[in-house]
């Protein structure tokens, strides 16, 4: 071929442990999803399209221009997907809290896989499994060899298996956000723009999503913490002021307060705020500060108030939590059944 | 040597000749001094514990705290002025009510909360630093490496 064609730049969607969400999030961007497909060769994206995984196996390293990967690594597949993403993928974003950070498949870190697998096959109310059925890997059949992925002990973030490029957080990230961060990816490729420092978190703020909100802040003097269905809020004053556990404090600005600005406290799904790296235990300072107790048995009375701290303060970064990495200098094989079947 | 922020490669392996390694961060105007007339004064305490001096015990982000424990330390003490003799006045009030905290969160993460010691060492307590210092790695020994927690 004597004349190039123009080729479109080829975008690649996956989802590994997730909830769907992240892909919900894509389409809310609405009719702004056109100029999606006219910008890009959308050449993966198995919640909406046809493509196989051996449609990408059979692709160069490096086709894909841009891959979104959302979702956590909790198996087998999970990680076979990112590893083989990663390979294809000249920019591979971790799309979404999961990817980022773990989020709520990760809140099972607090336990193990083997509770994990005897609450769903055995225990659960809604299981009737009397003969205690459990997924195998390997299934022999007169038809051939079924297999079923791993079940890994941890579930990890994306940058935990494979080299990240850039992240976007949230939970879901904001439909605006998404539109901003293709955007810049449009003006990158078309305009021949800068890419953006490796590493760096996309589509976000880069302050608290305190600096966000809209409510009234005053000199913090916590003496109770309450439950969202315990009081009916004041609407303009901070929910922390009034004893609601609100991440604001500790999470990156980026979603435009939505969840506060209708009544309810911020979880912290837009992940630690710039120069944190461990939104748990900048939650726990900042938590701390406002006690308004000099006491150890009244500190300890209020603190009573937090129902769940790891729970809470974890929420969507367990993944990635300092202590996680501090509690795992432990060995890793299952005591009770030495199982040996750990995160690699 | 240095150990950065980054560096994750924490020496996890407990080896055969185990050794407790305790982390004590000291506030500049009461517990350092306090630690320091220890060592004029040729008191013994035990070599397994690391000092980092800082300005106040409120200046302690619990992060400091995780991150010794995940970069190699089995326990932390955090040490500031007595109750009403801070420096900057609520300094270590602040840091009474996070150590509370940080403990129930180290339990939530499975990690023995007797890890992370809080104590009020003023600058004429030399003595009192030797026995923190050498009671904090007893209680460490017995807990034996942070990996046996849970």
């Amino acid at each position: 071929m004597t004349t190039r064609l123009r080729t479109k730049p080829k975008l690649a969607l996956y989802w590994a442990a997730s909830c769907g969400g992240c892909e919900i999030a894509v389409l809310d961007i609405e009719e702004k999803i056109l100029d999606v497909d006219a910008a890009f060769d959308i050449v993966f994206w198995p919640v909406a399209l046809d493509f196989k995984v051996k449609d990408v196996e059979a692709m160069e390293d490096g086709e894909i221009d841009i891959c979104l990967f959302n979702g956590a690594v909790r198996n087998s597949d999970n990680e076979e997907m990112a590893v083989l993403l990663r390979r294809k993928a000249k920019v591979l974003v971790a799309f979404g809290s999961c990817a980022y950070e773990g989020c709520i498949p990760a809140l099972s870190n607090t336990t193990t896989r083997t509770a994990t697998l005897d609450w769903v096959y055995r225990d659960s109310p809604s299981t009737i499994n009397p003969e205690d059925v459990r997924p195998q890997e390997r299934t022999e059949t007169p038809l051939g060899t079924l297999r079923l992925p791993a079940f890994w002990e941890k579930v990890r973030s994306l940058d935990q298996v494979v080299d990240v490029d850039y992240y976007v957080p949230g939970c879901p990230p904001q439909a605006h956000q998404i539109w901003a961060v293709l955007e810049t990816v449009i003006d990158i490729l078309e305009h021949g723009k800068p890419l953006p420092p490796k590493g760096s978190v996309l589509g976000a703020g880069d302050r608290t999503c305190c600096d966000e909100c809209a409510r009234t802040r005053e000199e913090k003097r916590i003496t109770k913490f309450v439950r969202p269905h315990e009081i009916i809020p004041d609407p303009d004053k901070c929910l922390l002021d009034q004893g609601i556990l609100c991440m604001g404090p500790a999470t990156r600005s980026g979603c435009g307060a939505l969840c506060v600005s209708v009544g309810m406290p911020c979880r912290g799904c837009y992940g630690p705020p710039p120069n944190s790296k461990d939104q748990g235990t900048k939650m726990v300072a900042a938590l701390a500060s406002v006690i308004d107790s000099k006491e150890p048995e009244e500190i300890d009375r209020i603190l009573d108030g937090i129902v769940d701290p790891i729970g809470t303060f974890y929420r969507f970064s367990m993944a990635t939590a300092t202590l996680a990495g501090a509690a795992a200098r432990r060995t890793t094989v299952d005591a009770e059944t030495g199982d040996e079947r750990l995160t690699p | 040597m240095v150990t950065t922020a980054e560096d994750r490669s924490a020496s996890t392996a407990p080896s055969q000749e185990w050794r407790p390694r305790v982390v004590a961060f000291l506030c500049n105007w009461c517990s350092y001094t306090g630690a320091d007339l220890a060592g004029i004064s040729r008191m013994e305490w035990d070599p397994s514990v690391s000092i980092v001096r800082v300005m106040c015990t409120g200046r302690m982000d619990p992060t400091f705290v995780a991150k010794a424990l995940e970069l190699g330390a089995d326990g932390v003490i955090v040490s500031g002025c007595h109750p009403g003799d801070c420096h900057y006045q609520e300094g270590n009030y602040k840091a009474l009510r996070r150590v509370h905290l940080m403990r129930r969160l180290l339990d939530d993460f499975g990690i023995d909360p007797r890890r992370l010691r809080l104590v009020w060492i003023s600058a004429s307590e030399g003595d009192r630093w030797a026995e923190t210092a050498n009671e904090m790695v007893r209680e460490i020994r017995s807990l034996g490496p942070i990996g046996g927690d849970a």
